[in-house]
């Protein structure tokens, strides 16, 4: 069944992320779901929370909630931060009226308003809780057989509150890439946080998060590390060379996003999934199962 | 370290009782922000928490000192401004504090008192990215961390050269932000929501001692225990 999303990017994604981006859409489409994206949207706000008062942040972020239930669709935010920003907005206005009426009364300067009936979703939610995995498992063209996935969920969509998933040991991925044949390794640390923006304020700290998460992947034998935000993402990825500078070598691994995987095992085309923006060889493993040709 | 906050139990500073006050005001803001009262000090937060071992105060020393009338030391910290708010706290707190939410109300606190911090640098980049938001709509990334840079370690800025060499091979560079067509409609929305909170800004409550431990959280609504 065609389900229709009001897809919001965010900024990462329009461009320094467009590997997400692209394998969300396309990944998307091949089961069958439609994303229309939100015209004209804005920045959610991200860490903007704590500069700036209460009910700017919350109008900013609003916004995009507003043209999306003119829409009459739920949201779709692939990146954690603003999955994280636009739930934690939609909660607050929903559980604080007078809140709800300021926003209001400011969206209206921008000919807006908001009634509280979006829902903000994640693709995985989405793949796992709505689509599920017996729609997906008839559309596995690769299986991912002998891949070692250490799966990376990173903070923010298993927490604060309790969303999709379990907070401490969450396995929608886990189920997903199984589902694919793939082969997923203990990874302890698969909720533990990455450092986020501490990469540009408190970078000694950031790199030991980083170093962590890509050890504990390596000593479990992980071909890949497979991520869910771009941020983590970019940390991950960008910073694994200093990250070896620092702690010695021996600690690289390849790391994609779960939708590009997830492309993989559709039979997408590597190229569609923005395999090609990577700047970490992929690996043997991956390399030839993106190119193996199926039946 | 020196306690500058509580001259005598009981008795505090002017400048501890404005912090405190507000501090307070943010912390009406967080949902269930009066569980705070809750703290069995088990330390559950400090021993989830990723980066406490880079900290100064721990997050339980946080809530302790806030209770023992120290606003002062905490503002001070490097605590408040390390968090990175991965939310591990707040969910394994078994009083069900919203650690991560009291300490986004403890940066806020000292960015409007303007406190001399630790770590400028945190409210530098907060400062620039709303400054970008506003005048495009949307986050440049490359216009965000040059400023970044060019105000704290312009000679770090080299070292971005082969980063931006590699986004724009793999043609994820993007040279010119992306503005959005509705740039006027989202500043008259800020503008507006500034007004708001200006007129809902409460009159500075005159100096009184009346807030030490958890006085000013007002009523608790909890729920009544067995035995009560």
């Amino acid at each position: 069944m065609t389900v229709r999303y009001a897809y919001y990017p965010g900024c990462s994604l329009e461009k320094t992320q467009r590997g997400y981006d692209e394998s969300v859409r396309e990944t998307f489409k091949a089961l069958g779901q439609e994303l229309i994206e939100i015209d004209d949207w804005n920045c959610c706000g991200a860490t903007v929370y704590m500069s700036v008062k209460e009910t700017v942040s919350l109008a900013v972020s609003a916004r995009n909630l507003a043209l999306a239930e003119k829409m009459g669709l739920d949201v779709l935010a692939p990146c954690s931060s603003c999955f994280t920003v636009l739930s934690k907005t939609n909660r607050i206005l929903n559980e604080i009226p007078d809140m709800k009426r300021d926003v209001n009364e400011a969206l209206t300067e921008g000919g807006l308003q908001y009634a509280g009936n979006t829902r903000v979703r994640h693709p995985l939610d989405v793949l796992m809780n709505d689509i599920g995995i017996e729609t997906i498992r008839p559309h596995i063209k690769r299986r991912l057989n002998g891949l070692k996935i250490a799966p990376y969920y990173g903070c923010q969509i298993v927490r604060p509150d309790k969303t999709f998933d379990d907070r401490e040991n969450p396995v929608l991925m886990d189920t997903l890439f199984r589902a694919c044949g793939g082969d997923i390794v203990y990874y302890p640390v698969k909720v533990r946080c990455c450092g986020g923006m501490l990469m540009t304020t408190f970078e000694e700290t950031a790199l030991k998060l980083n170093m962590e998460l890509l050890r504990s992947a390596r000593e479990n034998g992980a071909d890949v590390i497979v991520t869910t935000c771009p941020l983590c993402h970019f940390n991950l990825e960008a910073y694994q060379d200093r990250i070896q500078k620092v702690y010695g070598n021996g600690l690289a691994v390849p790391v994609i996003y779960f939708t590009q995987l997830l492309g993989i095992a559709l039979g997408l085309p590597s190229d569609s999934i923005g395999l090609d923006s990577a700047f970490l060889p992929l690996g043997e493993k991956i390399t030839s199962l993106a190119e193996a040709s199926y039946a | 370290m020196a306690h500058t906050g509580m001259a005598l139990p009981g008795l505090m500073t002017r400048s501890e009782a404005e912090l405190r006050q507000s501090f307070l005001k943010q912390v009406e803001l967080i949902p269930a922000g009066e569980l705070i009262k809750r703290c069995i000090q088990c330390g559950t937060c400090t021993g989830s928490c990723p980066v406490s071992y880079a900290m100064d105060l721990s997050p339980r020393q946080l809530i302790a000192s806030f209770r023992a009338g120290d606003m002062e030391t905490i503002m001070r910290s490097r605590t408040i401004w390390i968090c990175a708010s991965c939310y591990a706290c707040t969910t394994r707190c078994p009083s069900g504090i919203k650690i991560t939410d009291i300490i986004y109300a403890l940066k806020r606190t000292a960015m409007e008192a303007d406190k001399k911090s630790i770590a400028p640098q945190v409210q530098l980049l907060a400062k620039l990215f709303v400054s970008n938001l506003m005048s495009y709509g949307r986050l440049h990334e490359g216009t965000l961390i040059r400023k970044y840079y060019m105000k704290t370690r312009i000679t770090k800025l080299f070292g971005f050269v082969p980063l931006a060499l590699k986004l724009y091979k793999t043609k994820r560079l993007a040279i010119f932000p992306t503005r959005i067509k509705a740039r006027d409609a989202l500043s008259r929305i800020i503008r507006k929501a500034q007004e708001i909170e200006l007129r809902a800004a409460p009159k500075p409550l005159p100096y009184s001692p009346e807030f030490v431990g958890y006085k000013g959280l007002g009523d608790m609504k909890l729920e009544s225990r067995k035995g009560e």
